[in-house]
């Protein structure tokens, strides 16, 4: 199970790489799709299985999807790859990966100073989160369901495109 | 299960966010920021899920959960506001909605 993470870990980190360089916004969406996937496995080799499920099913299976939906009712055509190939000079790069690399020099630094206790040593079962999300956290829960309708409401309000000649604005 | 040492878990997490960070600062097309907003989300869950399995009890799952509602609702209102963009100024780049100045 060990190497199940180490290599999952560097799919993860090529993925993600890949998908902040790519020109083509579909191209970068399923190598973000990839790279959920195997933050999956990740938390499958650490003892969560709950919550591996969740990934795939509801990240990389509903939000990730509203994306590529969003994107192809856009209807960009091959002039957005030229466009994002224009933006994309190599000299963009330099400032923020020096900041990125000083932010991870650090956590090293940070790490260094931990204990090295070892994780995912036992599996926690959905049994488990459900009684603890119907116990503690239930206000959470309620807050959650919540912070979900705005969205919803929201979402439908946004994207609701006015017919008449005479817009409201938003 | 796996014995992967926690440093390892919130490293490869850390690594994760810091890319999803340049992803934001580099990028001009607002689909890709909201792709990288994507990815430190889901990075900030997997140091959740890591400090979880330290300590063996499930808070760490209920947190990622709430992450994941959260990331729900904050992308349908994101692409609902990329869509009012693109119908009303016929491009994505972040900085052509800079009507507000001046």
């Amino acid at each position: 199970m060990n190497t199940v993470f180490y290599i999952s870990a560097g799919v993860a980190i090529v993925s993600t790489f890949l998908v902040i360089t790519r020109r083509n916004a579909v191209h970068a969406l399923l190598y973000l799709i990839v790279s959920l996937l195997s933050v999956a496995l990740i938390f499958f080799a650490l003892g969560a299985p709950f919550i591996a499920a969740l990934e795939v099913i509801i990240y990389a299976g509903a939000i990730m999807v509203l994306f590529v939906f969003v994107i192809m009712m856009l209807n960009l055509g091959p002039q957005a790859v030229e466009q994002e190939s224009r933006w994309l000079s190599p000299g963009i790069w330099v400032g923020p990966t020096i900041l990125a690399l000083i932010l991870i020099i650090e956590l090293l630094y940070t790490l260094t100073l931990e204990g090295n206790q070892r994780v995912g040593i036992s599996n926690i079962e959905p049994k488990q989160v459900g009684i603890v999300l119907f116990g503690p956290y239930l206000l959470g829960v309620e807050l959650a369901s919540m912070v979900l309708l705005a969205g919803l409401v929201g979402a439908y309000h946004l994207g609701h495109r006015d017919q008449t000649k005479r817009s409201r604005g938003l | 299960m796996a014995s992967v040492p926690i440093a390892h878990g919130l490293l490869l997490a850390g690594v994760l966010f810091v890319l999803g960070l340049v992803g934001i600062l580099v990028r001009r097309n607002i689909i890709f920021i909201l792709m990288s907003i994507e990815i430190m989300l889901n990075a900030a869950g997997l140091a959740f899920v890591v400090a979880g399995a330290r300590w063996g009890q499930p808070d760490g799952q209920v947190m990622f959960l709430f992450i994941l509602t959260m990331a729900a609702a904050e992308v349908s209102v994101g692409l609902a506001l990329v869509l009012q963009l693109y119908h009303r100024f016929k491009t994505l780049d972040a900085d052509a909605i800079s009507t507000l100045r001046g």
